[in-house]
């Protein structure tokens, strides 16, 4: 279970998060909607633990640990999972290589066993097939020269492997046409389980249809503005975020 | 990957001091006084038994070098160097020249395998397929103190041994070859190495004979106030084949040492080699005391048609490197390669890359640099690429990169071009880098903390050059660029 509260954070001096609650179930996939600039991507970084933000007030519990005292290596060994939107370029280092040292450097924080070569090869090529994902892709450098879609399926098949409990998927919507978005999508759901909890961010209803929430919850101004269940994407489709801008002058 | 993964171990298992060669071994030492003079040529010379033709040619590179003067053209910065305050002659003591392993000196061999390279193992290893063995000439301070697989390679006609030894028993291949990539008076340490060189290794592959395995060369420093002046010299007959490797470590000290050694490669029609060096010599505490002043002239000489030439270097140690392994290529349609990576960090200077002189027809060379800068490091890459009037066809490709890692280190790119010869195309691309804080958090999110994700990052930035090396020290060089980058992020 993620627990935020009452979280305030800052970066230059500049306000982004202002008494930031919310919570997320075992199981539970909640949304985040609003607008741009209401510090939603802010909000995943800071649960991935990005260091530009000065946190000011507030805790985030992961099943009652505070996790932002950790470094953002350690809070990945935990569970916590953030698909980024802008997935970054590793040049020279094959994504095979970097999905292994990424997966057996969480398993030895845990204290597992690493999975041998072929258990890897194993458990990296069943994810892909599910994503689409062609083997020769899995032989080049990370990201680079990759399509938009192609990254966010490599940050799905990352997900894949590395069996996150909290997962968060910043905009994994935008760049993407709607096959991918299907595909995307699938892979997404079929990673939901009891143990595993969602944190979809995105500005539009359109991905909701594929992953379809339990609650979404309305941000803005750097804080939860309104919670509900999945009709309340529906409704921001056709009225907008007026309301809640409203709310920022008033 | 597991080199990647290795490379992530060791980092984690190194102390406070990453410098893992600093030990130093206690040996009965056999010195020559300090300074310079004609003298100690004369003390040096009779210590390697040498015919009078060598000495003369020292006594006269000593003369011409004491009218030259030191140069100031590199990017860096040192203290004077005393060349009276140091010892040019330092041999551990040995009774006679050791027959074999069992005759060296217990001490030295337990610092190579210090160093891992436990040469008693090589031997032992006998039984396994030759291609996967490596021969090994050890040099301790000023001699070469074993040099392993003598007798195979005597075999396949190889000859591999100390430059003393080839002196004694070689002098019409030495003579003919000697001083001729590199003449006397080419520079100031040239010059002063052509005088006072101790020892070093030399090769000789007959015609039609590829080297049945990798051959190298491991330097040691180990006395203090010693400068360490190795002579190379490696000619592959034609259509012969060798690839050739040298390690160099020396114990931690306070005070700055001298290394100032030469390397001649002769590729005569048909003849290729591959020259790897992996330089690890102390590189000085973090605000720069101590260290190594590596002052290292290297060429090869792509005499016959059809030749190659390839150097692959990997620097991550020395207070101040001023390194250009180069090419002259000669022959018609000979081929020079230069891959390095050159890492430094703390406060180290590196002044490094190559020159490709194109003299014959349709020749063809192609540099790739990796210049990886932490802490309050300098790193510069220079080079020339000159076609000559008859180079009709020349061609080059140079590819210059650089990674910064923090802030208040320097990267420099001096790419020289020359061509008088309408026909010659040259390329040059350069592109200098930061690790982005955005890489790093991408890396850390996956799990890697910051200095493996760092390793990470870096070991794909070196790749294509790594994959130059032979496989053994690929690993190796790996691990060692790790540690060399220890403590420069965070």
């Amino acid at each position: 279970m993620l627990e935020i509260k009452n979280l305030v954070a800052e970066i230059e001096g500049k306000r982004i998060l202002d008494g930031l609650s919310l919570t997320v179930h075992d199981g539970e996939t909640a949304a985040i909607m609003g607008p741009n600039g209401s510090g939603k991507s802010t909000l995943s970084y800071i649960i991935a633990g990005k260091e530009d933000y000065e946190i000011l007030d507030g805790e985030i519990l992961l099943d009652g640990e505070n996790i932002l005292e950790m470094e953002a290596s350690e809070r990945a060994a935990a569970g916590v999972f953030l698909a980024f939107q802008y997935p970054l370029e590793i040049p020279g280092v094959a994504t095979m290589t970097f999905l292994k040292a990424a997966l057996n450097a969480q398993r030895r924080a845990r204290e597992e066993t690493e999975l041998t070569t072929p258990e890897f090869m194993k458990a990296v090529q069943d994810a892909a097939a599910k994503l689409e994902i062609p083997r020769d892709m899995l032989k080049r450098a990370l990201n680079v020269g990759f399509s938009g879609g192609e990254k966010k399926r490599m940050e799905i098949l990352q997900m894949a492997l590395l069996q996150p409990r909290m997962c968060i998927l910043d905009e994994t919507d935008s760049g993407l046409d709607i096959d991918a978005l299907r595909i995307v999508s699938e892979g997404v759901n079929a990673l939901k389980s009891d143990k595993r909890s969602f944190l979809v961010i995105t500005h539009y209803q359109r991905l909701l249809n594929y992953i379809v929430p339990d609650t979404v919850h309305v941000m803005a101004n750097g804080k939860i503005m309104r919670s509900g269940g999945k009709e309340l994407a529906e409704e921001l489709e056709a009225n907008g975020y007026a309301d809640y801008k409203a709310q920022e002058a008033a | 990957m597991p080199a990647v993964q290795e490379t992530i171990d060791r980092v984690k298992a190194i102390d406070v001091d990453q410098y893992k060669y600093g030990f130093e071994t206690i040996l009965e030492v056999d010195k020559a006084p300090k300074g310079l003079s004609e003298d100690i040529i004369r003390f040096i010379s009779a210590k390697k038994g040498e015919p009078s033709w060598m000495l003369d040619w020292r006594l006269d590179a000593y003369k011409r070098w004491q009218t030259m003067k030191e140069p100031n053209w590199a990017r860096g910065s040192y203290d004077v160097i005393d060349y009276n305050d140091i010892y040019y002659y330092a041999a551990p003591k040995l009774n006679a020249a050791p027959k074999s392993l069992d005759e060296v000196d217990p001490e030295i061999l337990k610092a190579y395998e210090k160093l891992g390279i436990p040469l008693r193992e090589q031997e032992v290893l006998a039984g396994v397929e030759p291609a996967n063995r490596v021969a090994v000439d050890a040099v301790f301070d000023s001699v070469s103190v074993a040099t392993t697989f003598k007798k195979e390679l005597a075999e396949a006609g190889v000859i591999f041994c100390s430059i003393s030894e080839a002196i004694r028993e070689h002098p019409e291949l030495v003579r003919k070859y000697l001083g001729t990539v590199v003449p006397v008076t080419d520079n100031f340490f040239a010059t002063l190495n052509a005088a006072v060189f101790t020892d070093g290794t030399f090769v000789y592959v007959p015609k039609g004979v590829r080297c049945p395995m990798e051959l190298s060369t491991y330097f040691r420093i180990n006395e203090k106030n010693t400068g360490q002046f190795e002579r190379t010299l490696i000619i592959a007959d034609e259509g012969s084949y060798v690839s050739y490797l040298e390690g160099c470590t020396a114990p931690q000290r306070d005070e700055n040492q001298l290394h100032a050694a030469v390397v001649e490669l002769i590729a005569l029609d048909d003849a290729e080699i591959k020259y790897s060096t992996v330089q690890n010599w102390y590189p000085g505490d973090a605000n720069g005391k101590g260290g190594i002043y590596n002052f290292v002239t290297k060429r090869g000489d792509c005499r016959g048609k059809n030749s190659i030439i390839t150097w692959t270097q990997v620097e991550t140690g020395s207070a101040i490197t001023w390194k250009y392994p180069s090419c002259i290529l000669r022959g018609d349609g000979s081929r020079g390669e230069f891959y390095s990576i050159a890492v430094s960090n703390g406060m180290q200077q590196v002044d490094s890359g190559t020159k490709m002189i194109h003299l014959g027809k349709n020749t063809t060379s192609r540099i790739i640099s990796k210049g990886i800068s932490a802490g309050r490091s300098e790193n510069t890459y220079r080079g020339l690429v000159s076609a000559h009037r008859k180079a009709s066809g020349a061609r080059n490709f140079t590819n210059c990169d650089s990674l910064l890692i923090g802030d208040q280190c320097g990267a420099h790119t001096v790419p020289y071009i020359e061509s008088k010869n309408a026909s010659a195309v040259f390329e040059h691309e350069a592109t200098t880098s930061k690790i982005s804080e955005d890489q790093l958090f991408y890396c850390m999110q996956r799990g890697l903390d910051e200095e493996e994700a760092t390793a990470l990052i870096v070991n794909g930035f070196v790749k294509d050059v790594i994959q130059k090396l032979p496989m053994e020290f690929a690993v190796e060089a790996q691990k060692l660029i790790a540690i060399s980058l220890e403590g420069s992020v965070g």
